[in-house]
């Protein structure tokens, strides 16, 4: 197995008084693909924005337990580093309203790059680490938001990248794609993989399957709590799931 | 049950008189105040009443060009006073401001909005003038540009600042989550993402309160000296002028009609449409900026 | 949001020291820009504070029992009190009302209830509605001094009402207008669709449903357009001042001029020299403008409370 990249001890969250994530030790490998899967409302995301503290925007979380990046705690990180460490692509694309240049650009330049030649590098860098950069070579100037939904979704990834993170978190960033698209996803995913550690939230079995080497499998019961159930290799999750009720997910017997 | 609907049919019709009625206001101020201006431009022509310095009633000299320069130099000072705190604010409160603040803030600017408009020209004139005064300028009364835009710079203030939050409000979320997620800090997300995302909607709260500043009648005329005059330098340095005396387009027709009759009231009716013109353009554009503010937030 | 837990860097989280010293560099000068603009909001209660205090402060001395129960007795040294100038603002704030109220919220229900119809109801409808939502929108933004120049072309001047209280209420009813349309068209649409169609759906005509389903779920937000509007006319000088006349006696007749408080003020200020009498009635305007402010408040929080228990 490879370096731990992620982890957390005893970890729990609470948005006000309810208790949304209860006890999860997970410990995320360098370098590879690790999914995130389980019913609706069982905490992914919630699990997912852990680790950029995306979870600080919303008032009243609290948390226990411990989080880490390459062994540091990520809440006595300055959180802006830790967010150039750690990118995240989101459900719904969501390029801002400024030409794909700007878009690949902003990273870096709120970052405090300016140079002109070093930023065009590291667009064309981005956007072909995204695999996006035939499509919009000729194109840079124009709105990111005049893409087709898989383009802006391959965008952001490529907004991602250009801030150098190690690691990348992914909440279903499919979900709103056609299955052309999704697949074009799945590839970058794959490929991208070479370099990241990638955290990927979905509800599709079959993409869990067909991309991540790891699989996590969340639950939740009556009290909402979301808890983890199962972690391993994904071939093991799918062939041999330990727990009943992660095979009754995996075959489909939950919604 | 015949009764029933003829009811329904009658109530209809008065509501649709009532409906109309909005723009049949609209149109009749718009004809009142033109036709009883035709007299004074028949007379002097458009040129002679906006490209003329002179207003001396007694001599029958009719320019407002001096008041149109005072109407736009006060409403451009007002602005370069009150837009960055007006801004500041409203960034304050849709991003900063912990809800305890927000919740001091939001109503004390509610009631800036509320005080009525002789209550600031009556603060102006009894602690502002006095304090302007003290400049040490020969020729310095206390009234004059630079005290009417601090007192018109407060009045316009609400205005730009609830509609400027709103535009920095409506800006969706996820652009705010994306560039946090990038690694900005929140000051870079503001000024990169937010404002220019709500542009349009801020544009709109600017114009708007240019709007309600080449509108405001009776604090002008408490604090501004009504001298009709083309403001300039009081000395050798040119910021002098700031402290020079002026009328506005506002004060001119509240000051003189009362009393006016035949041209003279016909060019003050002129005064009106100028104004009125004015208006209708910054109106317009700003809620061309607004539609396209609320097209680009849905 | 809150994203200022700015803990300090630990070396360990260097990666490079110069992207350290930007984030350094980045972190203070937002801190010192937040700085900025707290101040900013700072300036804006204080400038309330020391306007709203200075008022008061001043005023305070003049204000008794006796200042409001008074007439002014006119003349430079602006003696007496400001008890005709009340009764004339509650006598021109009832009569405005009286004429814009009805016919603003009759627009509104027009504008918001009778839409469906209107589209199948012909070119003319259609175009009637459009013609007065740019009207609303149009009178909204016209500046109080050109309603009265038009009150007194047409109210004062041409029908002959003269300096006075109908010459007065009517431009002021103009004024007020768009404010009681847009309030009130804004509490129509809060009204939800179902329980329209519920009454409809039994066989109510439009105007049944309307009058006894919408009306009374929309009241609170009518009212709130309505106190808007009072606050509104208290405040308002510049059209009264070109169609009011402005008598300190009490007018007797629709016929009559007279002056409200704002108005008051203003030829105190301008002149008498009565300083301490125009800060009393100033003080005066700015409580009646809190308390409006404080009922609307109330209004709008026991509206809010109503739609959480409905949800
Ligand atoms: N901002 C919030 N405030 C309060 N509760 C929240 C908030 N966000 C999420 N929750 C609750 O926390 C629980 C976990 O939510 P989360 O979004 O992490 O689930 P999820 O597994 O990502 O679901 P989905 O698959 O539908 O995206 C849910 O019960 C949800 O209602
Ligand atoms: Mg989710």
């Amino acid at each position: 197995m490879n370096a731990i990249k992620l982890e957390t001890n005893a970890y729990s969250l609470f948005y006000g008084k309810f208790r949304a994530l209860e006890d999860i030790s997970l410990k995320i490998p360098e370098k590879q693909v690790t999914a995130i899967i389980g019913p609706s409302g069982c905490g992914k995301s919630t699990f997912l924005r852990t680790f950029n503290r995306m979870n600080d925007l919303i008032p009243g979380v609290r948390t226990e337990g411990q989080a880490l990046l390459d062994g540091e705690d990520i809440f006595s990180m300055d959180v802006v580093a830790l967010r150039q460490r750690v990118g995240m692509v989101f459900q719904k694309p969501n390029p801002f309203p400024k030409s794909i240049f700007d878009n690949v650009a902003y990273g870096p330049r709120v970052n405090g790059i300016r140079d002109k030649k070093a930023l065009d590098e590291i667009v064309e860098t981005s956007l072909r680490g995204a695999a996006l950069w035939n499509e919009v070579k000729d194109n840079l100037g124009k709105s990111g938001l005049a893409l087709s939904g898989g383009q802006q979704q391959r965008l952001c990834i490529a907004r991602a990248l250009a801030v150098k993170p190690s690691v990348i978190l992914m909440d279903e960033p499919a979900a709103s794609l056609d299955p052309i698209a999704t697949q074009r996803i799945e590839e970058l995913i794959r490929q991208l993989v070479e370099e990241y550690t990638i955290v990927i939230v979905t509800h599709n079995m079959q993409q869990a399957g067909r991309v991540s080497d790891y699989t996590a499998f969340f639950f939740t019961d009556e009290s909402r709590t979301g808890k983890l159930v199962e972690f391993n290799l994904t071939r093991k999750i799918f062939t041999n799931p330990q727990d009943k009720r992660t095979e009754d997910y995996i075959t489909g017997r939950f919604g | 049950m015949q009764n029933k609907l003829q009811v329904d049919k009658a109530v209809r019709t008065v509501l649709l008189i009532s409906a109309s009625l909005s723009i049949v206001i609209v149109v009749s101020i718009f004809i009142f105040i033109f036709r009883s201006s035709l007299p004074a431009f028949k007379e002097f022509g458009v040129q002679g009443l906006l490209g003329e310095l002179t207003w001396r009633p007694a001599n029958g000299s009719f320019g407002i060009l001096a008041m149109i320069v005072g109407s736009v130099m006060v409403t451009l000072m007002a602005l370069v006073i009150g837009v960055p705190l007006a801004i500041a604010t409203a960034i304050f409160l849709a991003e900063i401001a912990p809800r305890g603040v927000q919740a001091v803030v939001r109503p004390a600017v509610q009631l800036l909005a509320g005080i009525p408009s002789v209550v600031y020209g009556l603060f102006g004139m009894v602690v502002l003038v006095p304090l302007i005064r003290r400049i040490p300028v020969a020729g310095n009364s206390g009234y004059g540009l630079l005290s009417a835009a601090i007192v018109l710079a407060v009045m316009i203030l609400p205005t730009i600042t609830s509609i400027s939050e709103d535009a920095i409000r409506a800006v969706p979320r996820a652009y705010t989550e994306a560039s946090l997620a990038l690694g900005a800090t929140h000051l870079q997300t503001i000024f990169q993402v937010l404002l220019p995302a709500g542009k349009s909607g801020i544009v709109a709260a600017l114009i708007l309160g240019i709007g309600r500043a080449l509108g405001e009648t009776m604090a002008m005329i408490m604090v501004i000296g009504n001298s009709v005059i083309l403001p300039a330098p009081l000395n050798d340095n040119p910021l002098t002028v700031f402290l020079s005396q002026a009328r506005t387009l506002t004060g001119n027709i509240a000051v003189e009609i009362n009393y006016a009759s035949g041209l003279h009231a016909s060019a003050l009716f002129a005064t009106g449409v100028v104004l009125f013109m004015l208006i209708m353009i910054v109106n317009v554009s700003a809620h061309a900026f607004l539609n396209r503010s609320n097209a680009l937030a849905n | 949001m809150t994203e200022q837990e700015l803990t300090p860097m630990k070396p360990a989280d260097l990666r490079a020291s110069s992207a350290s010293a930007n984030l350094r560099k980045r972190q203070t000068t937002q801190k010192l820009s937040f700085g900025l603009l707290w101040l900013a909001s700072l300036i804006v209660v204080l400038v309330l504070v020391v306007v709203v205090g200075y008022v008061f402060i001043t005023g305070f001395k003049s204000l008794s029992w006796d200042f409001l129960t008074t007439a002014p007795k006119g003349g430079l040294s602006g003696e007496g009190g400001i008890s005709t100038t009340i009764i004339t603002t509650i006598y021109l704030v009832a009569l405005i009302l009286v004429i814009a109220a009805p016919l603003g919220i009759g627009a509104a229900i027009f504008m918001i209830e009778y839409q469906e119809q209107t589209k199948a109801g012909g070119k003319f409808v259609q175009a009637l509605l459009q013609a007065a939502n740019f009207g609303v929108e149009t009178l909204a933004g016209i500046p109080s001094i050109i309603f009265g120049l038009f009150g007194y072309a047409l109210f004062v001047s041409t029908l002959q009402f003269g300096f006075s209280l109908l010459s007065a209420a009517l431009a002021g009813a103009c004024l007020v207008l768009p404010t009681i349309i847009r309030t009130t068209q804004e509490a129509l649409l809060t009204v939800p669709v179902s329980l329209r169609e519920g009454s409809l759906a039994l066989g109510a005509t439009r105007w049944q449903t309307i009058s006894k389903v919408v009306l009374p779920a929309a009241i609170p937000g009518i009212i709130t357009g309505i106190i808007l509007s009072v606050g509104r006319i208290i405040s308002e000088t510049a059209v009264f001042y070109v169609t009011l006349g402005g008598s300190y006696r009490l007018p007797n007749s629709l016929l009559s001029g007279g002056r409200t408080l704002s108005l008051h003020l203003f030829y105190l200020a301008m002149d008498t020299n009565a300083f301490e009498k125009a800060m009393g009635t100033g003080a005066v305007l700015i409580v009646s403008i809190i308390i409006i402010n404080l009922v609307i408040d109330l209004i709008s929080r026991k509206l809010s409370a109503g739609v959480r228990q409905q949800q």
